[in-house]
């Protein structure tokens, strides 16, 4: 595998081609925060949150560096204004229908959100459908509506042959720690295709 | 029909069909694209039928039925041949004496013909004013020719391109022609279609696909749509031009389910294609094989975009993916993939043709060729129009497009589509090409094109479109989902008059993450209408927050409508017209409206008469009080202000 040197955050870096921009940034031990990535998953890019700032051939733009790969002479800045400005947005955005990170963003310093929504207190990360359907192979979970109506829901049909019963590591990928507490983090056992549609997280 | 097994073959073909038809021979053809369709032009083909045989002129005279012609605004369209000439807005109950008049050389339905501003007649289709200034490579033989028969296409030279590079060009040089044409996608985003194909070709992988994007889903475009439904063998030409030059031997034509008349036209065409041998194994006895399969679309705006519409494709909810590997290099089931729009597939047979060098020598430097433009919203002549690249905004507009109806004032011009710019008349002699309209705030699009009069709210038309944005968003990435819904939100609330001081910054802040971050060209062009509406309009956002003023009198919040006592005459039409009873009075009392009760539907305003205008419509100032109830209008001997 060809090696491919680029620079993060002032810091000359050697990678394999084809990683990404967020897995050579990781093992160098420089950290990009992320909401919808899993080392286990194939990268999605929808959260945004990594979100990093590069420069080549004098010029400069932002990528996602979950899906970026690694390029010869990048560089590369993981906390530049622009990137940190990005991401406060992103997560104002993100607390108005999930107030449960409001930890994460006073981390970034927003004490006062400026955005309502509905509260959902989902993120729509998509970690439970995708490892559901990628590690597990269960397809127990999936996302219904579009845009702003978009959700995640149980399918009654698996829920019901019982499969979750034994799995529920939905729960801990979740990064708002919905699934858990909205479904009791105890049993599936006894709900009726009506209480899992109505469920819909 | 035996399957043609040469380029010798394809030749005899044409010369017998050409040898079966007199260009004396008299031809009514009548447009029936979806525009006319909708104007009733089934039943004026029928009529015409009917009538040519209760004459005993069916041998004598052809019908046929067309693709679109354009002028949409005045059809159902006839253009009888030889003379070309043209009627407009043809009924059923015309037919008779348009028939009867057929076979009389020189006499004319006058009633029918296009008159110009100073009342002349005009006879020929060309000669209108519409057309005139129009150059319709791409777009004009779709009046020439019957979509459902493919010899109609063959007549006028149709898969000549495709036998020229199956037998005298190889793939490469097909590649360099295209290359050296610059021709730019149509679809919107603009890039050398060469360059992608070559990038295709190169790309490692024996099977290799190729798209044509037919899912246009902006409110008020439908080029494609008309070109898909009025002439799609040009469209199938050039994409199988493009497989022989990408090295591809399936392709896809991913179409809209909403477009029933262009589903049904294509494949109807495919299965010409594949009778004749020009589709399907062994293409015209040259070893070179190609197949298509149509895909319907589902109906989601955001599968216009090319990753989403290859997961589409794929099977899969269409939504999009990362596309820092080009999909041109992995795109259907991670296969190399090249996706064009149906009107830059259609230009290629003509590139091959006519040469690269011909086709440079139109338009601007950066933009070669034409451009078809839809033309809609408040202009005289809409319809779909065709033109140079580089052709001003105000040529199209006026020239072309006969000006803003009922002699209002031209306020702006949407170009793009929804996630388009609105650019304001000081711009209105940009010419119009790729790189002139991006840099404006704008852009191409796939050549949408609506136009606003004065009695357009800016803050309304950005509210309409990023509304319309929102709801179309797949909503996988948080910028695009939860950026536009606050961006909604805030354009609400200002179109309410409840917008905030800041708002405006806000609403900056708020687009700039949803360009630079969203994941596809849906959110990252999304607050287009927003920026360019707060670049070109921003004292029109003022007004709505500082004085609770629309200034176009549109948002329904901020308007008031009350009876001057001064003006009324207590005709009593607004008072009968008013659909909510809103209206008190009676006769020779002063009528007044019940503020609690109007719906500012704005049918008062318009029924009052104008010798009266009695009817004020006000916005940012408080409704005077009203009379006394019982008050007597003023009587004056025929002095009235």
């Amino acid at each position: 595998m060809k090696k491919v040197r680029l620079n993060i955050d002032g810091k000359d870096v050697e990678a394999q081609e084809g990683m990404t921009l967020l897995e050579a940034a990781r093992d160098a031990g420089i950290h990009i925060p992320t909401l919808c990535y899993h080392e286990k998953l194939a990268p999605y890019g929808a959260c945004r949150f990594c979100t990093v700032e590069i420069s080549k051939n004098a010029e400069t733009r932002l990528v996602t560096s979950c899906v970026y790969n690694v390029e010869d002479g990048l560089v590369v800045k993981t906390d530049s204004p622009k990137v940190i400005k990005m991401r406060k947005m992103l997560l104002e955005l993100m607390l108005a229908s999930a107030p449960v990170l409001s930890e994460l963003a006073s981390q970034y310093g927003i004490e006062r959100p400026r955005f309502k929504s509905e509260v959902t207190q989902c993120i729509l990360c998509g970690l439970c459908v995708r490892y559901c359907a990628e590690v597990k192979g269960a397809n127990a979970i999936t996302f219904v509506g579009r845009g702003v109506n978009r959700r995640v829901a149980f399918i009654d049909e698996v829920v019901s042959t019982g499969v979750c019963m034994d799995c529920r590591e939905c729960f801990g990928v979740c990064p708002t720690g919905k699934i858990p507490r909205e479904t009791d983090g105890a049993s599936f056992e006894g709900l009726t295709v009506q209480d899992v549609l109505a469920r819909t997280l | 029909m035996a399957r043609l097994r040469s380029a010798a073959d394809l030749e005899k073909k044409r010369a017998q069909i050409l040898s079966k038809r007199d260009p004396k021979k008299p031809c009514i053809t009548l447009c029936s694209g979806t525009g006319c369709h909708a104007l009733g032009s089934d039943k004026v083909y029928q009529a015409i039928v009917s009538e040519l045989s209760r004459n005993g002129l069916k041998s004598k005279v052809d019908v046929r039925r067309t693709g679109c012609h354009g002028f949409c605004e005045r059809g159902p369209i006839v253009v009888i041949f030889p003379a070309e000439t043209c009627y407009l807005g043809v009924k059923p109950g015309d037919v008779p004496e348009v028939v009867s008049k057929v076979l009389m050389d020189g006499e004319l339905v006058n009633r029918l013909l296009y008159k110009d501003a100073s009342g002349e007649t005009i006879k020929h289709e060309g000669e209108i004013p519409f057309y005139k200034h129009q150059r319709r490579i791409v777009f004009g033989n779709n009046r020439l020719i019957d979509p459902k028969n493919i010899d109609d296409y063959i007549a006028l030279g149709g898969y000549s391109a495709l036998a020229k590079v199956l037998f005298e060009m190889g793939p490469e040089e097909v590649l360099e022609t295209v290359k050296r044409a610059n021709l730019r996608g149509r679809g919107g985003g603009g890039f050398p279609a060469g360059v992608k194909w070559e990038t295709t070709r190169n790309a490692p992988g024996d099977i290799k696909y190729v798209v044509v994007n037919a899912d246009e889903g902006d409110p008020g475009a439908f080029m494609d749509r008309s070109l898909l439904e009025g002439n799609p063998h040009s469209v199938l030409e050039g994409l199988i031009i493009g497989a022989y030059a990408i090295g591809s031997h399936e392709g896809f034509v991913y179409v809209r389910q909403e477009y029933p008349l262009a589903v049904s036209n294509l494949t109807l065409a495919l299965s010409q294609v594949r009778e004749y041998g020009l589709l399907g194994k062994n293409i015209l006895g040259s070893g070179f094989d190609f197949e298509v399969t149509v895909h319907r679309g589902a109906g989601a705006f955001v599968s216009g975009e090319s990753s989403a519409l290859m997961t589409a494709i794929e099977g899969v909810v269409g939504e999009p993916r990362p596309k820092y590997i080009r999909t041109a290099v992995s795109g259907i089931w991670e296969r190399p993939t090249n996706l064009n729009n149906v009107e830059t597939w259609a230009n290629v047979p003509l590139i091959i043709n006519r040469g690269a060098d011909w086709f440079t020598s139109i338009g601007t430097d950066g933009s070669k060729g034409t451009k078809i433009f839809s033309l809609v919203g408040k202009v005289n002549n809409t319809g779909l129009v065709e033109v140079p690249m580089g052709v001003s905004l105000r040529e199209i507009i006026y020239t072309i497009g006969g000006g803003i109806p009922r002699g209002k004032k031209f306020k702006a011009v949407q170009t793009g589509g929804p996630s388009g710019g609105c650019l304001p008349e000081s711009l209105i002699d940009l010419p119009v090409d790729f790189d002139a309209l991006t840099e404006a705030g704008s852009m191409m699009g796939s050549g949408g094109m609506i136009v606003m009069d004065e009695d357009t709210c800016m803050a309304d038309v950005a509210r309409y479109f990023t509304n319309f944005l929102a709801d179309e968003s797949c909503g996988k990435c948080i910028p695009c989902r939860a950026g536009l819904e606050q961006m909604v939100t805030i354009l609400d609330r200002i179109c309410r008059g409840e917008g905030e001081a800041g708002d405006i910054e806000l609403l900056e802040e708020l687009s700039e993450v949803v360009q630079d971050v969203s994941l596809c060209a849906l959110g990252q062009t999304a607050p287009n209408p927003v920026l360019s509406t707060i670049r070109h309009f921003r004292d029109e956002y003022e007004a709505h927050i500082e004085r609770k003023r629309c200034p176009a009198g549109v948002c329904k919040a901020l308007i008031s409508y009350y009876i001057d006592p001064n003006k009324c005459t207590a005709c009593g039409i607004c008072l009968r017209e008013c659909p909510v009873e809103a209206i008190s009075g009676g006769k020779n009392l002063v009528h007044i409206i019940d503020q609690e009760k109007c719906t500012k539907c704005n049918t008062c305003f318009e029924v009052c008469p104008t010798r009266f205008s009695a009817v004020v419509k006000s916005s940012g100032e408080s409704v005077p009080a009203a009379p006394p109830l019982g008050a007597e209008v003023m009587r004056k001997k025929g002095k009235r202000e």
